[in-house]
């Protein structure tokens, strides 16, 4: 079987679905931001099966890179922001990071 | 080799037209160097303020302009340059603020990456301004968001701070995740990244409209939370209370004036068709009714902002939920999709710029003063600081949106583009909820004047610096009201968007 276009549009969905998943059920921090990396390379995996076989020029594969390179640059920021919040809270639950209530 | 002189020939008229954007990258760098050679607290703002200045100059320099620039990645027009105004004016603003500000002197001896922050924050919003390339638009977005992550959570021994910061991150990466995942899907369907080439594409084939909605909506997610428009809004009421009233006021204003340029922006090129005729109306390609999509958007906000006002008790939040129902007010005329909804969001912006700023300022000295944000602070201020509540009250009957102020004149050309345009409906809506707001904002009113327990209590006095600060706003929120045709021409001077014809 030839793998095509179709073939990776199902896997970076799955990736999609599975981040979207990880980001609303899990309560570690860390694990919120790892579900958010997978949303990020199934977008990454669109943009350069899109350009590989719907025979367009290299404007996907340049997107991924810049994609690459901004999603370093936030978790860097994410995990920064992250230590400080142990540092108040002990612990890095999203759930239980509640000072202000409506 | 006609090719390489056509590129680099291309490349120096670009570099012309970002001038600006350079100004205000040098301006960053030159603060960098200055924080670490003085001793002072603000130098680095002073250096700041000054760059803003000489980049306010270099953009004065472009009115007129329409071009495209780095092969089309960025565009100059009116319109991104009156949004850049906005920007600017506001920043320069809130950097003022920023020096009379008591909760950013706790514990920090200077505050320089505070004021380098801004800077990258105002790079970020400047190149959002003028995008028209997918990819351009993620990386302004990002640009600004990183910045903004920190600068809420810059008050670091703050608890409710380093929440905010979170909440910021958290919700802020995964909208632009699923925005980039619609662009992903866009990219796909139309073979481009670039808005032009992609509205040449649907004009001339016809796609899966379904896939075209999906990846839309997926799109104004990301728009949408920059904008705090609903259901994106989650971050924006612990945001806006935990971060300093600074950072509070800037996010309320100069982020989403860039949010509602890349709204406008994209909507106007993507989809409208005939982009070079100089119809007023843009007609809109394709089955799907995006009028009504961000005219239900724009109801959800406005309601749900007004209706959660009104049983807050933190003032910040207050003023929070009461910017989510003006970004909603804004949308109404965004729904519209015509020239004369770009120039009644434009003139809207000018006017809320100045008041909510205003507002901001105001509880921003009060809250210094009394070391709380609770709305009961302000009872009994009509008797401990006369002025003060004076001015307040002209904030808050200007974000009501009565006459004689610069917010009546707003929602005025605001709900006049909407009726016109045969939206009678949305403006009806519009009208319920300006009277839903009234109730909150003149309770504080109220609450200022009208409590005598309070007036046994001591004076409040205020740095003259403050004062002068607060009637710097005050004076134009009640000359906008009556004598506002500058702001008017200007806006409808500025309704061009670049579209490449």
């Amino acid at each position: 079987m030839e793998i095509g276009l179709t073939h990776y549009l199902i896997v970076s969905a799955i990736l999609f679905a599975l981040g979207l998943y990880g980001i609303v059920s899990r309560k570690h921090a860390v694990m919120v931001l790892m579900g958010l990396e997978l949303i990020l390379n199934a977008a990454n995996i669109n943009f350069i099966a899109f350009a590989r076989y719907g025979g367009m020029n290299i404007d996907g594969q340049i997107a991924a890179i810049f994609v690459i390179i901004l999603a370093a640059a936030e978790a860097a920021v994410a995990l920064a922001i992250l230590l400080n919040i142990y540092q108040h809270f002990k612990h890095v639950n999203v759930d239980e990071v509640k000072e202000m209530k409506e | 080799m006609t090719d390489i002189s056509q590129f680099t020939g291309e490349l120096l008229k670009s570099m012309g037209l970002f001038l600006p954007e350079t100004t205000l990258i040098i301006t960053f760098l030159v603060a960098i160097m200055a924080d670490l050679i003085s001793g002072k607290k603000h130098f680095a703002g002073y250096v700041v303020m000054a760059g803003l200045l000489v980049t306010a100059f270099f953009l004065m320099r472009q009115t007129g302009i329409e071009s495209a620039s780095f092969a089309g990645l960025l565009v100059i027009d009116p319109f991104g340059q009156f949004i850049k105004f906005i920007v600017l004016i506001t920043t320069l603003l809130v950097i003022m603020f920023s020096f009379i500000s008591k909760e950013l002197h706790h514990s920090h001896a200077k505050l320089g990456e505070y004021y380098i922050l801004m800077t990258g924050m105002v790079i970020g919003m400047f190149l959002l301004a003028s995008s028209a390339n997918l990819i351009m638009i993620y990386i302004a977005i990002e640009t600004m968001s990183i910045s903004s992550y920190i600068l809420a959570g810059y008050t670091k021994e703050v608890k409710r701070s380093t929440e905010a910061s979170l909440k910021y991150v958290i919700f802020g990466a995964v909208s632009s995740g699923i925005m980039l995942y619609g662009m992903s899907i866009l990219f796909g369907l139309t073979g481009s990244l670039s808005l032009l080439e992609i509205n040449t594409f649907l004009m001339n084939n016809s796609v899966e409209s379904i896939t075209l909605l999906l990846s839309g909506i997926m799109i104004l997610a990301g728009f949408g939370y920059k904008i705090s428009a609903v259901p994106f809004h989650f971050w924006t009421p612990d945001v806006y209370e935990g971060s300093p009233i600074t950072i509070t006021a800037l996010l309320s204003v100069a982020s989403k004036a860039a949010g509602f340029a890349v709204i406008l922006r994209f909507f106007k090129v993507v989809f409208s068709a005939g982009l070079g005729s100089e119809n007023v109306a843009w007609s809109i390609i394709g089955s799907i009714d995006w009028h009504f999509v961000i005219a239900v958007l724009a109801v959800l906000t406005m309601t749900l902002g007004n209706l959660v006002a009104l049983w807050q008790t933190n003032m910040k939040r207050m003023l929070a939920y009461s910017s989510i129902a003006h970004a909603g007010y804004m949308l109404m005329a965004v729904a519209v999709l015509d020239n004369t909804g770009v120039a009644a969001v434009l003139i809207y912006f000018f006017m809320y710029m100045i008041m909510n700023l205003g507002a901001f300022l105001v509880v921003q000295l009060v809250a210094d003063k009394l070391d709380s944000e609770s709305i009961d602070i302000f009872n009994g201020l009509g008797y401990r600081s006369p002025l003060i509540a004076a001015v307040f009250t002209l904030f808050l009957i200007s974000l009501t949106g009565l006459p004689p102020t610069a917010g009546f004149i707003g929602k005025l050309y605001v709900f006049s583009s909407v009726v016109n345009a045969g939206y009678l409906w949305l403006a009806v809506i519009g009208v319920l909820n300006s009277v839903i707001s009234l109730y909150y904002y003149v309770r504080v009113i109220r609450n200022m004047y009208l409590r005598d327990i309070e007036s046994t209590q001591p004076k409040l006095t205020f740095s003259v610096s403050a004062l002068a600060l607060v009637m710097l706003l005050a004076i134009p929120t009640l000359i906008l009201g009556l004598y506002f045709s500058p702001v008017i021409e200007w806006a409808n001077a500025s309704i061009a968007i670049f579209t490449g014809h």
